[in-house]
């Protein structure tokens, strides 16, 4: 196995893109990436994408993208993994690489969601979790967080104003990110009184539905062609699954992927849940960023949100987490998010994140979900300070 | 009529969906009845409900207090002028919901709101004639009367199912029907319309009242009995009135027509009209009972039966939900609401 | 023509009668059924036909519905743990969300899930779940 290293980084802002369609987005990513790495080609490209055919009836993403970027010849595809369809993409161009295949390789992840109107974009997210048992019922993807979360709070006694801090958090934190959806603070006030999407779940416990790419330039680390100084390590690039449906878990207050693909890769880059400085993780929705940091190792089971109070998860606390926003502010392109946490990860690591730079970042963890956490696509990147 | 070999009701269950709207409620909206309320309230199916999802859950009741294996049932009959599908049975879904399909019968009946009471003698004389032991007759509706028609008060949504069998395992055994049918247009309904037309005063006397009477007597006198050797009677019940008025002139009293009038609380469920009467009568009558029960259906016709309550009925009427636990569970809705579920609002 | 006919008529004893399937190697019950043993990865069953008496896990009332379901919302929805064991979501019905509570006893029917194209398409018919004291 070879060692891979990052050495360019690229994303448009998460916006509604009224003028822009998936083509031009994922473009745009790939482009600003290269211009970061100083190259100007790939032998491969890796695209994650959940929903281009569904919401913008658009298939084949591997090739268009490909002929896009003036590289029609190279190898390409696309990675669909749900909303873990990023981080999917990544540990492809990251086995690419490590298996001595490829020198260089592209990731995008890319999503365009606002074609279309909500029901539709809700009965596709749904297409997440299991389609002849759960989205045939109606039951549609907040719906199932929902499911989870009254679970837990009723498990844990726990009420929704215990996982503000992780709204809030990510609000805080969007505001110095350009290219953050929700450049906004939110108070506590405005949380409680968020009006209810499927309760317990409010508007503000839900990630919105929006447009966006993000790509990086993976390159062997034994030539990063003069980017040595800027390069990010992956030491990890783990993935793992569990059941496709809730209802098949034997226990669905546990994220068994989650701990599956997180103790393989502190295993392949032989640290612990201490060494992590920062965590981009999953929030989606505002619960599963507590059962995330349970089932990662860094909360006992059912003290996710303890972690939260008292600015543990900020860019100062314990844990920063969301660092530039997360999916809940920064945005959740769905395909896209698992590349924007590497990217955002990149940030920290070369000392790039502005205001939100966390101080003495070295090693940084991104988890990227797909469903309801059926596939969890975990990386660890280490910078060089 | 008498089938060769003894046939009863071996299984019988009733179904009313859980929502009601007051007759008063749909006064408000129009500005008054014209003659008074005919009702109190009736019965509206939710969003979800239609007449096969209650058909399902009825013959569920009766398979449950049949105790047999739905694949020995030969015939799944199901009567209604409310079938969602035009083309398409009804009675195909509810076997395979039941665990019935496969070597069947099936088929949808129409006969306004006679259809149960015809599926019913169909299911006597399949198993009267030894072609099979069991068969399922279900009468249910989810009747629509036009906005602002007399019909709106009344139209309810309800029935009930029975498995016919043989009289050895009956909690009812059939003494004897007959049947009373002539060409008279007091009710119809035009294939694509949504709502019937209806004759006014023309359904009463010499539709309802017509046939009622003359099923009644001829079978009486067929059968030569009189309303005293009855406990109970079961009239159609298109409003309060009629059936007490039918009855008073046919010689019953109050007290035998009672327990087997349910319109005032869930309205005129149409083809499941007199059958979910009957089922309230079966889950309260004693062993050796005898029960009159007379359906009506528009265009027109009679189904009357006499039925003998057998000692069975102690042990196995408890094995589904009662009729009771149906119009007991009640939750009151607007006009608004009704207009929603019943599909009366304009969406585009 | 009429799409999708095949797909909702293939399930049919799925959501008309919660018919899952029981392993025959380790006696682990399944809904839906499976081709392979979640538990002993035998590949042997019988067909189990599920009593759809169960409690409530977990519910929610969904106030913007998938496309499809649109004239239904807002809607509950729940995961109910069956009695013999499985887990299964359905939505509920005949009955106020205020009244949804952790625990309680609920009960199988049948009911119409969705309309596929309007009033022109197949009406869909499968399991939803009530109060037992409904």
């Amino acid at each position: 196995m070879r060692d891979v290293s990052i050495i360019g980084i690229g994303q448009t802002p998460v916006r509604e893109h009224w003028e822009k369609d998936l083509r031009q987005l994922a473009t745009a990513a790939v482009l600003a990436a290269l211009q970061d790495a100083h190259v100007d080609q790939v032998d491969a490209i890796y695209v994650g994408n959940m929903l281009s055919g569904e919401l913008t009836r658009q298939e084949h993403l591997g090739a268009l993208i490909a002929d896009q970027l003036g590289m029609s010849g190279v190898a390409a595809m696309k990675v669909e993994a749900a909303c873990g369809a990023g981080g999917s993409a990544v540990h492809a161009g990251y086995l690419a690489i490590a298996s001595g295949q490829y020198r260089r390789v592209a990731v995008v992840g890319v999503e365009k969601m606002t074609d279309l109107w909500n029901g539709s974009v809700t009965a596709g997210l749904a297409m997440a979790a299991d389609g002849e048992y759960e989205a045939a019922n109606g039951i549609s993807f907040v719906g199932l967080n929902a499911l989870m979360m009254r679970r837990y709070m009723y498990e844990y006694d726990l009420v929704e104003e215990d996982f503000a801090p992780f709204a809030l958090n990510a609000h805080k934190n969007a505001v110095h990110n350009p290219n953050a959806m929700f450049r906004k603070s939110v108070t506590l006030e405005q949380f409680t009184k968020a009006k209810k999407v499927a309760d317990p779940i409010s508007l503000f416990d839900a990630s919105p539905v929006c447009d966006g790419a993000a790509a990086l330039i993976l390159s062997r680390s034994e030539n990063l062609n003069g980017n040595a100084a800027r390069a990010v390590a992956i030491q990890a690039s783990a993935l793992a699954t569990d059941t496709l449906a809730l209802h098949d878990r034997q226990d669905p207050l546990w994220l068994r992927a989650v701990e599956l693909s997180s103790i393989k890769a502190y295993a392949q880059a032989g640290v612990t849940p201490q060494d992590i400085n920062l965590f981009e993780l999953h929030d989606a929705f505002s619960i599963v960023a507590p059962m995330s940091l349970e089932a990662a190792g860094f909360a006992p089971r059912g003290a996710g949100t303890y972690l939260a109070r008292d600015g543990g998860i900020s860019l100062y606390g314990k844990l920063p987490i969301s660092t530039m926003g997360g999916l809940k502010a920064r945005g959740h392109p769905i395909g896209a998010s698992g590349v924007y946490q590497v990217v955002e990860a990149t940030q920290q690591l070369r000392g790039e994140a502005g205001k939100n730079q966390v101080p003495n970042a070295r090693i940084a963890m991104t988890q990227s979900l797909g469903g309801v956490a059926a596939t969890a696509a975990t990386h660890i990147l280490k910078g060089k300070n | 009529m008498k089938p060769k070999r003894e046939v009863g009701i071996v299984g019988y269950g009733a179904y009313v969906p859980r929502y009601r709207i007051k007759a008063s409620e749909i006064a408000r909206v129009w500005g008054g009845a014209d003659d008074g309320l005919p009702i109190e309230e009736k019965a509206v199916p939710g969003l979800d409900e239609d007449t096969i999802t209650m058909s399902v859950e009825a013959a569920r009741n009766a398979l449950a207090r049949a105790q047999i294996d739905p694949r020995t049932l030969r015939a799944v009959w199901v009567g209604s002028e409310s079938h969602p599908y035009a083309v398409k049975p009804s009675s195909t879904l509810v076997a395979e919901a039941l665990g019935a399909s496969g070597a069947i019968l099936a088929g949808d009946w129409q006969f306004a709101c006679k259809a149960g009471t015809e599926a019913m003698q169909a299911a006597i004389a399949l198993v009267g004639s030894e072609m099979t032991d069991y068969a399922l007759a279900i009468g249910m509706d989810t009747a629509q009367g036009r906005p602002h028609d007399a019909l709106e008060y009344t139209a309810g949504a309800g029935g009930g199912a029975y498995i016919m069998g043989p009289a050895e395992n009956a909690l009812a055994v059939l003494e004897g029907s007959y049947s009373y049918v002539t060409d008279t247009p007091d009710f119809f309904r035009r294939a694509y319309q949504h709502y019937p037309e209806h004759g006014n005063r023309f359904t009463g006397e010499p539709a309802y009242f017509a046939h009622t009477l003359a099923a009644t007597q001829n079978f009486l006198e067929l059968m030569q009995l009189t309303p005293r050797d009855f406990q109970w009677a079961i009239f159609h019940q298109p409003n309060a009135k009629f059936p007490l008025q039918a009855a008073a002139q046919l010689g019953f009293t109050r007290d035998q027509v009672a327990p087997g009038l349910l319109v005032n609380k869930i309205g005129n469920t149409y083809a499941g009209a007199a059958l979910i009467g009957m089922t309230n009568v079966l889950d309260n009558a004693k062993p050796g009972d005898r029960i009159l029960l007379v359906s009506f259906g528009s265009g027109a016709g009679s189904d009357a039966f006499s039925y003998v309550v057998t000692d069975k009925i102690l042990e196995r009427r408890d094995l589904a939900k009662r009729t009771a636990w149906y119009t007991a569970r009640r939750e009151l809705i607007d006009y608004a609401r009704y207009a929603r579920f019943r599909n009366k609002l304009v969406m585009n | 023509m009429a799409d999708n006919l095949a797909p909702h008529w293939r399930l049919r004893a799925q959501r008309y009668q919660l018919v899952g399937n029981v392993c025959l190697k380790c006696d682990a019950k399944f809904f839906p059924p499976r081709q392979v043993c979640a538990k002993c990865r035998g590949t042997e069953f019988d067909l189990f036909q599920f009593s759809g008496r169960g409690e409530l896990y977990s519910f929610t009332t969904l106030r913007s519905a998938p496309a499809g379901f649109e004239q239904y919302a807002p809607y509950s929805v729940g995961m109910i743990k069956l009695d013999e064991g499985p887990m299964v979501e359905a939505m509920l019905t005949d009955v106020n969300e205020d009244k949804l509570t952790i625990g309680m006893r609920v009960e199988m029917v049948t009911r119409k899930i969705r309309e596929e194209d309007g009033e022109r398409g197949l009406l869909v018919y499968g399991y939803k779940f009530r109060p037992s004291d409904a």
